[in-house]
This record gives structure tokens, sequence and C-alpha cells, in this order.
């Protein structure tokens, strides 16, 4: 720990810290636009610039280390000055350097409003400028469908360029030139190709990258905040949903150390015009073959005639990928009122039980976990397209210090050097008899982890595959009561949550697969499973909020809420509880999904036994305290699962892992709706065919 | 300097390769850096890419080495559109750089920047026959002998727009030039010879323990004399002899120096090189009357050198080894009415 004063103020702070940072313990602000704390430093702003005692001139802070802070004649602690005369006037001069070039086009710029230029000019901007010639030109750069440019308004920070680099593991950006005609851009301006491009917007301090989809709509005065939860993947990234009037206009990354740091994915971002597009507004039946509107007492008489003429044997019910833990106890309770038990949420068709406990279906170390693990296996599955939040996790576990990734199934990028094992089960096989090199490069790790995905699990032998995994978790001394390194990477954000509610067929029930059977059952209910084809023959009431695969297959559509459009509890890989918040309300005669059921239970004559949110919850935490708790992941007895597992058995069929997540930015109803996510995906197609030449 | 963009579709090649003798000598390169430092020989490989490609790069020569290298292709373009010294749209078979800043410009690039401007257009674009191209550029690190400006592999330097006119004209009709001064001083001495360092005593040892005299003779103190004249005056007078003190020329002295003009009784300074040492009051480069008495001063000065035997006898005064010119060879000096 080295002591030193900041404008009187001693702090002791340990030698490794940069100036600005013992400069924000002592409680001084220091500007900044180069500067981030999860980026490397690059020094090249200058506006941190702080008066140091004894030094011959004004230094940048976060570009100068406490240790080599020399102490005054005395011994006395170096002192820093923060708020002095020089230090202002530095401050001034470098602020009227950036604006030099800078175009005064704020009434026009996107980031007017939350721009860090135009906050930091008000407290060290001056008011004209002497500065007689004409301002810089730059020519403005197509990088991609996601992001537009401004480059006058460009200051060189090079965040972007730094982001990519080393969080996104890209080298989409670079800075061509030098001097006053330094330019960012992409090779030949073609588009980024990062499934995380929109955070450079989000990083850049002035207007020169600015979300291309939401360009010229939106001020951040006009905007009402809510805090909330994404739902486009398994992770759970925290999220600000930001809203005009009723509409969702953006969505902004929250921080939260534990899953999403404070980036988010291109499709947690953009899936916003997804929820205006092809929303159903209303109760629709089906009539001759044609989906007509109808009033909600048409569509439940519908329903309630059909389900009363039909043996619960022969009655159904699926869970998608984006049902909050709510409606899915509501339609669990209103299933078990009716005697059914053909229910099912692995919409994949993975084999999981929650009879083997919470472990055999969460992320066992959880995502900050990662950072201590010192080997990873992957068993099919592409974390950086099914869980991009989690892989920039294991990369950032790679920059930290060597780390072996091993990989069986599709061979991919995965953003950091990885082994390419193998397929398919030979390999996972031939791992767990130790026959394969990498068995001991994991049985040497001190903290080895293996993820087990959804590619490896959703097929017929998918039990026997976990079961070969979790012997070689045990054998190569990945599960001990201190590290918990088995883990299943889920891609849906629904799963975990429905699993824990016990979701699944019960006796003699139905899997997904069974009840897709054509002519299997009369009725089923599909809560917004849309990756799914039912068979002919079933009547499908389809609840959901978009008209997509299930809604077109249904003989009753229920017109639901989406995840900004309600407060539903989430939970993710990792096993934490998450809520949603209400950011606007559904469109038409849309109505919150457990309200939905809650009526139709009424109209069946089984009428469920909550009339509010909140009854519904003290119900649902009664039957499961673990919901209750808001943002923690509930301990699991890993080793007892995994001894459960190795214990299953089975033998794997020799077909090599499919990939689980095909096309990024269409996984699901919401962002199959998005025009820019479909922009986003063809480009995302001509890259890859390209690739493959 | 203006942005620098990648040549348009229509002037790239299809195509690009080493030949084998340079992919060769590329694997020499990056040979010289340790396993995972292989983007290090980026310059040199972009250097000889450029070579090959008849002096500028095309953006398949900048694939062909990120390839190499395993570099991003963006990584590569960022190098090459850093350095002017890497073309990137056709130049011509004599490249002009000509250095723009403050000691150049000071020194009358401007007028060099009209000159170009007027004979060949526009920078960046190549003449109609071919021959030449021209760009400004930064710093060469020439300043001593400005203004200058690099053709290829070679500077040549004091240029004035006459000099630099007559030296294109040279190039284009395949006549020797001469690289380096065009006003024919050597390296980056002062114009008009050496005028520092030139007292003999600074190099035959005569001065050393000069400083212990000042003790020993009291006496001499005591007579009011001036202690450095006295110590310069026995310099001269009876030379300390250097060890080992065989053989050297400065046994009999040829220098002119203030020391031995003194002791000789006359003034220390010759008036004429105070006249020299006077402040100019305008820009050697600006009028072309000046120039020439310049001209005629300098060679009088080699003259005077070249009889003392002491210039040429300096080994600092040898010209630098050059690389082996492109198009300019070391040959006849120009003959003076066209050197400026």
């Amino acid at each position: 720990m080295t002591k030193l004063i900041v404008d009187g103020i001693e702090v002791d702070v340990p030698a490794d810290y940069t100036l600005l940072q013992a400069c924000e313990i002592a409680g001084a602000e220091i500007p900044r636009f180069c500067f981030h704390e999860r980026l490397s430093i690059a020094g090249n702003c200058r506006m941190c610039l702080v008066e140091l005692k004894g030094a011959p001139k004004p230094v940048a802070s976060c570009a100068y280390a406490v240790k080599d802070c020399r102490p005054g004649p005395n011994g006395e602690p170096p002192e820093v000055l923060t708020r002095s005369g020089t230090t202002k006037k530095a401050r001034e001069g470098v602020m009227e350097f950036l604006l030099i070039n800078h175009p005064l086009d704020c009434p026009i710029c996107d980031q007017g409003g939350h721009c860090d230029l135009q906050d930091q000019a008000m407290a060290y901007g001056v008011d004209s400028t002497r500065y007689g010639e004409n301002k810089r030109a730059v020519e403005e750069k197509y990088i991609g469908p996601l992001v537009r440019t401004a480059m006058n308004r460009c200051i060189h920070c090079t965040r972007c360029v730094r982001f990519l680099a080393e969080v996104a593991g890209v080298p989409d950006l670079g800075a061509i030139g030098r001097g006053e005609d330094m330019e960012i851009t992409s090779y030949l301006e073609s588009a980024m190709g990062s499934e995380l491009q929109g955070n450079v917007a989000d990083l850049c301090p002035v207007g020169a990258l600015v979300h291309k989809p939401q360009s010229y709509e939106v001020r951040p005065w006009e905007l009402s905040k809510t805090e909330s939860i994404d739902v486009m993947d398994s992770v759970g990234c925290a999220i600000r949903v930001d809203s005009k009037g009723r509409e969702v206009m953006q969505i902004e990354p929250r921080v939260n150390e534990a899953i999403n740091e404070e980036w988010i994915s291109d499709k947690t971002r953009h899936a916003v015009d997804g929820l205006r597009a092809q929303r159903l507004d209303r109760p629709y039946v089906r009539e001759n073959g044609r989906l007509r509107p109808a009033s909600w007492g048409e569509a439940f008489a519908a329903i309630a005639g059909k389900v009363k003429a039909s043996d619960p044997k022969r009655i159904g019910a699926l869970v998608g990928d984006l049902a909050g833990v709510e409606e899915t106890y509501a339609l669990k309770a209103l299933m078990a009122s009716l005697g059914v038990t053909n229910l099912d949420c692995r919409q994949a068709g993975e084999k999981l039980d929650p009879a083997w406990g919470r472990a055999a279906y969460t992320f066992g170390p959880t995502i900050p976990g990662i950072e201590q693990a010192d080997a990873i296996l992957l068993i099919g599955t592409n974390p950086r397209l099914e869980a991009s939040l989690l892989n920039v996790r294991i990369r950032k576990r790679w920059r930290m210090g060597p780390l072996a990734v091993g990989v069986i199934g599709e061979a991919v990028d995965l953003t950091y050097p990885h082994t390419y094992l193998g397929a398919g089960p030979d390999t996972l096989a031939e791992l767990v008899a130790g026959k394969h090199s990498f068995a001991d490069v994991l049985k040497a790790a001190s903290h080895p982890l293996v993820v087990v995905g959804i590619g490896a699990l959703a097929r017929d032998d998918g039990a026997a595959i976990l079961s070969a995994a979790a012997n070689l978790a045990k054998a190569v001394g990945a599960v001990t009561p201190d590290w918990n390194g088995f883990a299943v990477l889920q891609t849906a954000a629904a799963r975990v949550g429905a699993l824990d509610l016990g979701f699944v067929p019960g006796e003699g029930g139905l899997d997904v697969g069974a009840m897709a059977e054509p002519g299997a059952l009369d009725v089923v209910f599909n809560l917004g499973a849309d990756e799914i084809e039912i068979g002919a023959g079933a009547f499908v009431v389809y609840q959901g909020t978009h008209g997509d695969r299930g809604a077109t297959r249904a003989d009753v559509v229920l017109p639901g809420a989406a995840y900004t459009e309600k407060s539903a509890t989430f939970v993710n890989t990792e096993g934490r509880v998450q809520m949603t918040n209400r950011a606007g309300f559904p469109p038409g005669d849309a109505r919150e999904d457990w309200a939905i059921l809650r009526a139709l239970s009424d109209v069946l004559g089984k009428r469920l036994p909550f009339d509010s949110l909140g009854a519904l919850r003290r119900a649902l935490y009664a039957e499961h305290p673990h919901f209750a708790a808001l943002d923690a992941v509930a301990p699991a007895d890993l080793v007892a699962t995994v001894d459960t597992l190795a214990g299953l058995g089975g033998e794997p069929v020799r077909t090599a892992f499919a990939p689980t997540v095909p096309d990024f930015y269409l996984t699901n109803a919401i962002a199959r709706a998005s025009k820019v996510l479909a922009e986003c995906s063809s480009l995302a197609r001509v890259r890859g065919l390209e690739a493959a030449e | 300097m203006a942005n620098r963009r990648l040549a348009p579709a229509s002037e790239q090649p299809q195509h690009f390769a080493f030949s084998s003798e340079n992919a060769e000598w590329a694997k020499g390169q990056i040979e010289k850096y340790p396993e995972g430092r292989q983007a290090s020989a980026v310059i040199p490989l972009l250097w000889k890419a450029q070579e090959q490609n008849g002096g500028w790069l095309p953006q398949k020569a900048i694939e062909a080495v990120a390839d190499e290298l395993g570099m991003p292709h963006i990584r590569v373009l960022e190098v090459a559109t850093f350095y002017t010294m890497f073309a990137l749209e056709p130049v011509g078979r004599f490249w002009i750089q000509l250095c723009g800043t403050v000691p150049c410009d000071s020194c009358g690039a401007r007028e060099l920047k009209d000159m170009l401007q007027g004979r060949l257009g526009a920078p960046g674009h190549v003449s109609a026959d071919g021959n030449f191209s021209w760009l400004e550029v930064e710093c060469l690190g020439a300043c001593c002998n400005a203004p200058m400006v690099q053709i290829n592999q070679d500077y040549y330097e004091d240029l004035t727009p006459h000099s630099l006119n007559a030296l294109m004209d040279d190039l284009a009709a395949g006549r020797p030039v001469k690289i380096g001064s065009q006003v024919g001083r050597t390296s980056s001495e002062p114009k008009g010879g050496a005028d520092t360092l030139t007292d003999a005593t600074l190099f035959d040892g005569s001065r050393v323990g000069a400083w212990r005299k000042r003790f020993e003779d009291k006496a001499d103190e005591a007579k009011g004399q001036d202690e450095a004249a006295s110590s310069e005056q026995r310099a001269a007078s009876d030379p300390k002899p250097a060890k080992p003190d065989a053989g050297r020329a400065e046994h009999t002295p040829k220098t002119d120096a203030p020391a031995q003009r003194n002791a000789a009784g006359e003034t220390p300074v010759k008036p004429s090189d105070t006249a020299d040492a006077a402040d100019r009051t305008d820009s050697s480069a600006k009028s072309t009357s000046k120039s020439e008495s310049a001209a005629t001063v300098v060679a009088e000065a080699e003259a005077a050198g070249a009889e003392a035997g002491t210039q040429s006898s300096l080994p600092r005064s040898e010209p630098p080894p050059q690389p082996i010119a492109s198009g300019a060879t070391e040959g006849e000096p120009v003959p003076s009415d066209k050197r400026n």
C-alpha cells in the first residue's frame, strides 16, 4: 500500500493503482474520454491531467502509476492536485484542442444529452473558439447495420477499437492514417462481424458512433427508464428498457458484475423493433381453416368446449423459451387441476430431468466462477452464439492468464485459442477413458470445468452423453466440495425456471417429442413454444406475443405480454433468480400471461387460487422458496447430482453434435420479428459463405 | 498530408504474391523475431512488397503480407496508411517525396512545392510521361540541408526550385545526377565549409595539461597576463606533441587558427570571417544573386580547405555510404551553372 495526498486528503492505495484510481478513492472526479476501466489504458485523450507536485508538467492520471510518484523532499507522501489552477488550465487546453475539430452539431447529434464531451465541455470548455481555420472533415464510414458513423465528431479515443480487439476478440475496427488524418474504420468499410458490436456505440464518448436503428428517434431526456432483465438467451443480462409513451425505444446495458459486466449482445439490444412488429394484439379463433379476430369470451369458450370434451390423457401443455416463472406456474397449476400429466418445457428435446437435482441443468460454477477455471472443456456448445456474454467471460479469463480450452462438437471461432478435440461422443468417450491427451490437461488443472451444451443433450442419447460428461468431470476432479466444475449451458431464458417448477411429464405423461407427434393429443396448450412443429390432429391453443410459427399452427390464439410488458421472474443458466419490470403495456387486447391463464381457469371451472400477481407469487414462494431470493443462486448439491448422473450410464451413438443455434440473430419469435436482426442475419450468412469459400 | 486511401479498384492488380526470391528474404525477416511475434516483420515485408510492385502497395499486397504474418488485414492497413513511405497508389518512375516540415518550410520548401505543383500538378498523380509523381511528407530527418526531397531511395538536399527543376530534367533524361547536397557542401557541414573546431590545437594534444601550467606559472599570472591567452600562445609557439608523437602533420602546422594568428602578431579573427559570421539578412534560398555569391564562397572555401589539407584529411568529411541509386548515379559533379 502506498500513501499519497489527493487534494489534501491522504489515501492509502495499492502501489499498482493508477493516479486516476487513487484520485477516485479520494473522492475526486477525474474527467476522461479514452480511459475505460474495462479496457486497456491508451492515455491518448489527455483529459485526465492532474498536477503532481514535483513533476515538471501535468501528468495523465490514467496512465501514471502510484508507485511511480516520488515522495516530497522530506519524505512526505506524493501530492496530487485535481482542482488546482494548473490542472484546470491544462484540462481547458486539452478541451480546446479537442473542440478545434469537433463540429458544433449537438442539436442534431444523437449523443446529445448523454455525451461525455458535452458534459465535460460544461466544466472545461470555453465559450468561443480561437481557431479560424476550416475544421477537419472526415468521410462517413459504413461499418454495419447497427452502428452509424459521424466521423467528424470522432476524438480518436480508440475505445471502440480496443473494445472489439480486447473484449469481443475480433479485429473488426482499426485506426488508419495518422495524426489529424487518423480515421476509425473497418477493413475497406466492410460490416463489423461481432455479435457485440452495438457496445462500441455505448462506449463512444462522443456522437461519432451511434446506434443506427434508433437514429434521430430518441432523446435521452424524453425516455422513461426501466431496469429489467434480458430473455434473448439464458444468461439474463441486466438491461435498461427505455420507453417513450407506450413504445420501447431502446435497450441499453446495465452493470451487473456477476453476469454481463456492462456489455450486451446485439440481439439483446436490437430486438426492440421486434417488440413492435408482428404482435398479437387480440385473440384469434380458427374458423374454416382461417384465423379470425375474436373476443376473449369467444376464444375462451372455444377452448372450454374442446377441453371439456377431451380426456385429460389426450391434453398436453408446452412451455416455450420466453415464458416467465409466473405463467409457467399458473399453467402447471391449471393442468394439475385438469389432471393433465403431459407437460414439457424442454422444447429442444434435451434430456434433462429435474429429478436428478438442480445441478444437472444449471451452470454450476456460475459466470464469475469461470474466472477461477484453468482448463475448460466445451461439449456440444458454441458459447459465442448460445450465450455471448458467457463467452466474453471465458475470453476475459483467457486474457488473465494461461487457459486451456477444448472443444467437442462443431469447429467454431470462439474468439480465443482453443483445441479442437473432435465432433461427437467418440471423443468424449476417449476423454472419459483417459486416452486423449486433453484428459491429462484437465487432470492437471486445479479448477477444471466441463461445460455441456444443449447440442449434446437435445438428442435421444442425451442422457448417456450427460452421464459420460459427469463421469469425466468426476475423473478429472472437477467436482469437489470446493469447486463446482460441472456445468450445463442452457440456451433459453425460460428453461431453468420451468425445470425448477418441475414442468416435465408427470406419471405416464408424454414428453415434448411424443406430444408433437401427429394425432398424439387432442388439445395442446402452447405457452410460447415457437421452435417446435406440432403435428396434425391436435387442437392447439397458442398463448404468446408474436404471429410466429406457434400462432400459425394454432386454433385459438391468446395474445400475451412480452418480457418488457410484464413483471416476470426468470432464472438464468446459473440458476440465478431475476425479475423483469414492466416498461410499457402489451398492445391492444393482449394481457399479462398469468392473468390470461387465471381467466381461462375460471371458464374451465377450475379457478386458480390467486387473483393478483402478488397472490400468485405468495403461492409460488410458499411452494418454491428459492424464487423469492432475487439475484441469488440457490446452492445445489453438485457432488450428489454428478454421482447420480454418472450412474445413469447408457451408450451414446456416434453421430456428431449438432449446432444448437444455427442463426444467432433469429433464435426466438421477438428476434425473428425484428427487421434489424434480419439484416444482421443475412449479413452473417453472407460472411459465413465467404468464410467457407 | 491528405487522407491516405487505397488506390481505386481499376488500378489494383488482381493478384499479388512475393517472388520466390523475395519470399525467401521475407522468411529470413520473419525468423528474426521469436515465435508469436511475427507481426514485428510487417514493415520490412511491406517495404519488399512495395519494391516488388514498382514502388507502390496494392490492396492484394497488404492482404498477402497480413496472411503471411497471421495478422488481421485491418492491422496491416493501419501500418500501411500510417507511414507515407508506403505509397498506396501508383507512383512515377521517380517518386518525389518533398519534406514540408518546419525547417524545410522555413528554408524554402514552399517554393519547391509551388514548382512541383506547377510542373506536375496535384500531388499523388503520375505525370503524363510516367516519370514523376510527388507528395509532401513530414520530416525526413535532413533538416541541416533543408530544403530537401527524397527521390526513390536517395536524398537531394539544399534545393532551390531551379536546381530541383534541373535535377528532374536530368533524371528524366537519364543523365547522371549528384546525390546529397546540390550546392556542393559535404554532408551537413555549414554552408561555406567548417567554421568551428578548426583550431589545430584542439587536435594536436597541445592543450593537454594547459590547466596545470596555470598553477605552475604563478609569475605569469603576476604579470597580469591572461591565462588563456598565455596558454594559447604557448601552445601555438611550442606545441606539445601528442603521444605517440611520431609523424603527425601538426608538427608543421598549416592551419589558420586564431591562436596561431595571435602568436604571429596578427588579429586573431580574420575580418572576412567576422563578416561571414554576421547574421544574414535574407533567406539563402530567396535571391539567386545571393546564392551565386554563396556558391563562390563555398567554392573558395573548398579550394582553401583542399590547399590547407585539413578538410580532405578529416575522416568525418567522407560522404556516408549511399544506398544503390535508382536512376541516379554518383558521377561527375553537376556543372556549376546548373547548380543554382
